[in-house]
């Protein structure tokens, strides 16, 4: 329940502030770039946003979560293609980030997977995507949605 | 007496190396090492299955003769590598032009359970349109996997649904059906464009 609240909290904090890119938040520490999701069919199927985090900190940070409004269930899973080209997705509990390192969401590796969509993912919208740290640290993102077939953050 | 222990021991030791090293050969490259996963797909005339189209037409390997052929397998419930590929596929083919018009692409799903012909249909129809979706009764897809060669298994996720692993490479095939080579995901599309030109190549030095 609290942490519904929290993110109701950072949503009226982003109508106020604007949608501004790259987002500044925990401190600070935390700076996500070029953060992008695809368009979805209707809300059956899950939906996977990307980005970059980066820790500007002089501490090690983890990332243990994921929270949207548009989601009931995201979680960062990684895509692995093995020798003979079979691709698998796997949820990855935590992502650990040391201090100056960025770690990127990117097509074919890590994404945010966001399954049981509350709403469609529409193109030209944006959603708020919060990451929750294991210092209890969370930084929030307005994710744009971008085409159905975009291959990046400048499509 | 203590000579002939360390002698025993040594003796031991090297038939239990010897045997740990015969075991690993047999295992890796000899004659109980697995089926190589990577084999290569049949030729496209000693396929047989029948599939449905996004159209609703019947379709099957025989369709695909006389053009080049690029297939690749995957599901429409795939929020990474299956928009992706099917975005780069777009993609080479806008950079093909006019030259798209000679291949065959189709998009077949693993996972017909969920992919109907209308699923199919609105999902490609968010692509380039030289892309047509397959789909059909499951033991269909399985002969059709079979013969590619491509291996998919169903895996349940958290929240009671289920995702497929899957071979995510793209096959291509030339004109007469016979196998040229596969584009793997995410390869660098410098090296996908001329693979495919390479299979278009091949159509026009057998029809020349």
């Amino acid at each position: 329940m609290k942490k519904i609240v929290s993110t109701g909290a950072l949503l009226v904090l982003f109508s106020f502030a604007g949608a501004s890119m790259p987002a500044l938040a925990d401190a600070d520490d935390i700076v996500i770039d070029g953060a992008w999701a695809r368009a979805s069919i209707g809300m059956n199927r899950p939906g996977a946003a990307f980005m970059t985090i980066r820790n500007t900190s002089t501490e090690p940070v983890t990332l243990i979560g994921l929270s949207t409004p548009l989601a009931m269930m995201p979680a960062i899973h990684e895509t692995r293609t093995s020798a003979d080209g079979v691709s698998s997705m796997t949820p990855t509990d935590e992502i650990a980030i040391a201090p100056g390192e960025s770690v990127a969401l990117e097509p074919g590796g890590l994404h945010a997977m966001l399954m049981q969509l509350q709403e469609p993912m529409t193109e030209g919208e944006t959603f708020p995507l919060t990451l929750v740290f294991e210092d209890g640290g969370e930084a929030t993102v307005e994710v744009p949605i971008l085409g159905f077939a975009a291959r990046g953050p400048e499509d | 007496m203590k000579r002939m222990r360390v002698w025993g021991i040594g003796a031991t030791a090297v038939a239990a190396i010897g045997m740990m090293l015969f075991v690993g050969w047999w295992q890796v490259d000899g004659p109980g090492s697995p089926e190589p996963m990577g084999q290569r797909p049949m030729p496209l005339t000693e396929m047989a299955f029948s599939l449905t189209d996004h159209e609703g037409n019947a379709v099957g390997p025989e369709a695909l003769l006389g053009n080049p052929t690029m297939a690749f397998f995957g599901f429409t419930y795939c929020p990474d590598v299956c928009p992706t590929t099917l975005s780069d596929i777009s993609s080479w083919l806008d950079a093909l032009g006019d030259e798209a018009a000679l291949l065959n692409v189709i998009f077949i799903t693993v996972d017909p359970e969920r992919d109907t012909v209308a699923a199919m249909a609105e999902y490609v129809s968010y692509f380039h349109p030289a892309i047509r979706g397959w789909t059909g009764p499951e033991e269909q897809i399985a002969r059709a996997a079979e013969g590619f060669r491509d291996v998919f298994e169903r895996v349940p996720t958290d929240g009671g649904d289920y995702t497929m692993n899957h071979t995510a490479s793209v096959f291509l095939f030339d004109a007469e059906g016979q196998f040229v080579t596969t584009i793997d995901y995410h390869e660098a599309r410098d090296f996908a464009l001329p693979k495919i030109r390479r299979a278009l190549q091949q159509e026009m030095e057998e029809t020349t």
